[in-house]
C-alpha cells in the first residue's frame, strides 16, 4: 500500500502499465495487485480532475443537509459521483466521514477540509478555485 | 513591553472553520501594530462550537475569544487584543467556560493546553511518567495494572484491555506487534482524531508501554487517509519521539526497544474491523478473517498482536502514570474510567465531551449540546456510529454505559452521538444503513455482501407502498440472516439502525 500511495501521490493515479512492474518487483501476481487497487476507494486507475471534491454522505452530515448539498453539487458541476467535468477541473467523489461531524456538512478538497458547507459556501469555494486559474 | 503568547488550534475542524486564516491575520495585525507575539498552534479542546477559539496567556490564566473569523481580527486588535479586551467575541477565562469546566478531562487533559509537537510541553504536563514507571516493572506487573484499572477497549467492542494483553503476553513468539487502530470511520466520531492532533505523544507513550507489557518491539499506527492533517502531526511526533529517545533502540536510556511506524489506509470503512485492518496492513485487500484464531494469538504476519483503539492505548499512559486505582475510581458498574462522547450532526454546541460514566443521553444532547443547530425539536439520535441504533425520545433517559445501552437494544460503540431534527425521514436513514453496508462490505460473506443490496431494494419497495406488510416481513427475515450469519460487525450490526428505525418510527415507513 505505501507503494501504491506514493505512485498515486506522484502522478495522480496508478497506470495499468505499472501493475506488471509492481507484480514483478514484489513477487506477486498481477491479479493480486489489481485486487488491492480495486478494493480501496482511494486508488484510481484513471487520472482525476485538477481538484477532487470529496463530499461527505454519512449520517452526521445528512442531519445537516448533506443530501441537498449533494444534489446541488451534482447540478452545479454537471457530473455525478466518480465523474470529472469536461474541462478536467473537478472530480466529484463520495466520502463516508471526514471526522468533522460537529460542524457538518463537510467536504474535502486535497488536504483541506471545509466545515458547515452550505450551498452558498459550496459555490463560493468552487468559484474561488475556478478564479485561481 | 512583554510578549504575548497566543494560541490558535491547528486541529482539522478548527482549520475547516478558518483557523489558519485567523492565525495568519493575527500575525499580520500584530506586526502592523508592532506588538510582539509568540503564536502557538495548539490542539483543540473539542469545543467545536467555539472554534476557531483563540486564547491569550495572562497572569490570571488563559483568556478565550471565539468563534473568531479572520475578518474579526482587525476589530479584535482595535479593542485591545491581545491585552484586555471587551470585544464581543471575548469569552473571558478559558477555565470559566462551563461547557469545558464541568467536564472531567482525563485522556483529553492536555488537549488545547499544549503544543501537540512539543515534548517539553508533554513532559511538563506529566507526560512520560507512565513509560518511566513501566520500565521499572515486569511485563506481568504492567498487564496486571491495566487489568486492575478496568479499562475496556474504546473502539466499540469494549473488551477488557488487560485480558487481551495477557493473551499476547502468554503467547510464545519471536516477534510480537502492537497495532493501533486509528481507522476512525464511524460518522459522528472524531475523538481519536482530536487526541492524535492535540496530544500525539500520549498515544505514542501508550504504545511503547504496551510493547513493554507484552514483549513487542514493533508497532504500527493504521490511520485512515481521510485525516491528512492528523497524518502530518503523527509523522512529526514519531520523528521527534525517535530523536528524543522515547522510541527506537534504548527507550529512555533503558535496554528496551520499540519502533513505531505510521501506515495510511485508503478509504475503506471495513478496515476499522481488526482482522480486515491486519490484512490491509500486510498490503492485501482489507478482507475479514475468520476468528479464531484471535489476533492476540495470530495477528499481524501471523504473530501475536495487541490491537487496540487510539483512546485505549492513550489511556494506558494515564493508568501507568497515576495508577490503576485512580483510573478505576471514575465510572460506574462495569464501565470504568471516563466516558468520551462526541456530539455531532444537528447540534447547537457540538464537540467532544469527556465525563464520568452515568450521564444520560438527554443530559448530553440537551445539556451540553443545547439542542439542535436548526432550532427545531430533536426527533432521533443515533448512538454508536452507522451500525448503532436510532433512539426515540422514550429512550433518551437511559444512562450512557455499555450495559444500560445494550438493555435498550443499542450500543455505545465509539461514542458517536448524531442528532437529527424533526425533518428527518427515518425510512431514508434505514435505507442508507443498508446502502452504506453495500458500499463498504468487504464481500467475504454472503449475508453482508448480498443482504445489504437486497436490503436497499426491499426498503425501496416498502417506501413505495408495494406489498408493505409482506416486505416488512422479508426485511425482518433478512435482518435476522445478516445478524446471525455475518462474519463481522459490518453485516452483523447493519440491522441495528434498520430495525430501530422501523420499531421506533413506524410512521415513516408508509402505511
Amino acid at each position: 500500500m505505501p507503494v501504491l500511495h506514493s505512485i498515486q501521490a506522484e502522478i495522480g493515479f496508478i497506470p495499468r502499465e505499472a501493475v506488471p512492474i509492481m507484480a514483478n518487483a514484489m513477487n506477486l501476481s498481477r491479479a493480486e495487485i489489481h485486487g488491492v487497487i480495486s478494493f480501496y476507494h482511494d486508488f484510481r486507475d484513471q487520472p482525476a480532475g485538477q481538484h477532487t471534491v470529496q463530499l461527505c454522505r454519512a449520517e452526521a452530515c445528512q442531519a445537516m443537509g448533506a443530501r441537498e448539498l449533494e444534489a446541488h453539487a451534482r447540478a452545479r458541476l454537471g457530473i455525478g459521483f466518480g465523474e470529472t467535468t469536461a474541462n478536467g477541473r473537478f472530480t466529484l467523489e463520495p466520502v463516508y466521514c471526514l471526522g468533522n461531524c460537529a460542524c457538518s456538512p463537510s467536504i474535502r478538497i486535497g488536504a483541506e477540509t471545509y466545515a458547515r458547507v452550505s450551498i452558498e459556501k459550496f459555490d463560493a469555494i468552487m468559484a474561488g478555485l475556478e478564479a485561481k486559474e | 513591553m512583554s510578549r504575548f503568547r497566543i494560541f490558535v488550534p491547528a486541529d482539522t475542524t478548527a482549520c475547516a472553520l478558518g483557523a489558519d486564516e485567523v492565525a495568519a491575520a493575527i500575525v499580520a495585525a500584530a506586526r502592523g501594530r508592532h506588538i510582539e507575539i509568540e503564536l502557538v498552534r495548539s490542539g483543540s479542546r473539542g469545543a467545536f462550537w467555539l472554534e476557531p477559539l483563540v486564547e491569550v496567556e495572562t497572569d490570571t490564566g488563559r483568556m478565550a475569544f471565539g468563534p473568531v473569523e479572520a475578518r474579526d481580527v482587525p476589530g479584535l486588535f482595535v479593542s485591545g487584543f491581545p491585552g484586555d479586551s471587551s470585544h464581543v467575541l471575548a469569552i473571558g477565562p478559558v477555565n470559566g467556560i462551563d461547557w469545558l469546566a464541568s467536564q472531567q478531562r482525563l485522556t483529553f487533559s492536555r488537549a488545547g493546553w499544549t503544543d501537540p509537537l512539543s515534548l517539553d510541553d508533554y513532559r511538563s504536563t506529566g507526560g512520560l511518567r507512565g513509560l518511566e514507571r513501566a520500565l521499572t516493572m515486569t511485563a506481568q506487573a504492567i498487564v496486571d495494572e491495566v487489568k486492575e484499572s478496568g479499562l475496556r477497549g474504546r473502539g466499540g467492542a469494549a473488551f477488557p484491555t488487560g485480558i487481551k494483553w495477557q493473551t499476547v503476553l502468554d503467547a510464545p513468539a519471536e516477534q510480537k506487534y502492537i497495532v493501533c487502530n486509528a481507522d476512525e470511520g464511524d460518522s459522528g466520531t472524531f475523538a481519536d482524531r482530536l487526541l492524535m492532533e492535540a496530544d500525539p505523544f500520549q498515544l505514542i507513550e501508550g504504545m511503547a508501554i504496551a510493547g513493554l507489557a507484552v514483549g513487542a518491539t514493533e508497532g504500527f499506527i493504521y490511520l485512515r487517509s481521510e485525516y491528512p492533517r492528523c497524518k502530518a502531526v503523527l509523522e512529526q511526533a514519531i520523528l521527534r519521539a525517535q530523536k528524543a529517545g522515547v522510541l527506537g533502540e534504548a527507550i529512555l536510556g533503558s535496554d528496551r526497544s520499540f519502533r513505531l511506524e505510521l501506515r495510511i489506509g485508503a478509504g475503506a470503512y471495513i478496515c476499522g474491523e481488526e482482522t480486515s485492518l491486519l490484512d490491509s496492513l500486510e498490503g492485501k485487500r482489507g478482507m475479514i478473517r475468520f476468528k479464531p484464531p484471535l489476533p492476540a494469538i495470530k495477528g499481524l504476519m501471523g504473530q501475536p498482536t495487541v490491537m487496540n483503539n487510539v483512546l485505549s492505548l492513550a489511556a494506558v499512559s494515564t493508568i501507568l502514570a497515576l495508577g490503576a486505582a485512580h483510573y478505576r475510581d471514575f465510572g460506574s458498574g462495569r464501565s470504568r474510567g471516563t466516558l468520551t462522547v462526541q456530539l455531532a450532526g444537528n447540534i447547537r454546541r457540538g464537540g467532544l465531551v469527556e465525563i464520568p460514566f452515568g450521564a444520560t443521553l438527554r443530559d448530553l444532547v440537551e445539556g451540553y449540546g443545547g439542542g439542535t443547530a436548526s432550532g427545531r425539536p430533536v426527533r432521533a439520535i443515533q448512538v454508536g456510529g452507522p451500525l448503532g441504533a436510532y433512539l426515540p425520545e422514550a429512550d433518551w433517559d437511559v444512562a450512557l454505559d455499555y450495559e444500560a445501552l445494550a438493555a435498550v437494544g443499542a450500543m455505545l460503540g465509539h461514542g458517536g452521538i448524531v442528532v437529527f431534527d424533526d425533518t428527518v425521514d427515518m425510512a431514508q436513514q434505514a435505507r442508507f444503513a443498508m446502502e452504506f453496508c453495500a458500499v463498504e462490505s468487504c464481500g467475504k460473506c454472503t449475508p453482508c455482501r448480498v443482504g445489504s443490496v437486497r436490503g436497499v431494494e426491499v426498503i425501496d419497495r416498502i417506501i413505495a407502498g408495494d406489498n408493505r406488510e409482506f416486505n416488512l416481513q422479508v426485511l425482518d427475515d433478512l435482518c435476522d440472516t445478516m445478524d446471525k450469519g455475518s462474519l463481522c460487525a459490518m453485516g452483523g450490526l447493519t440491522p441495528m439502525p434498520v430495525r430501530s428505525a422501523i420499531r421506533h418510527f413506524q410512521n415513516d415507513f408508509g402505511g
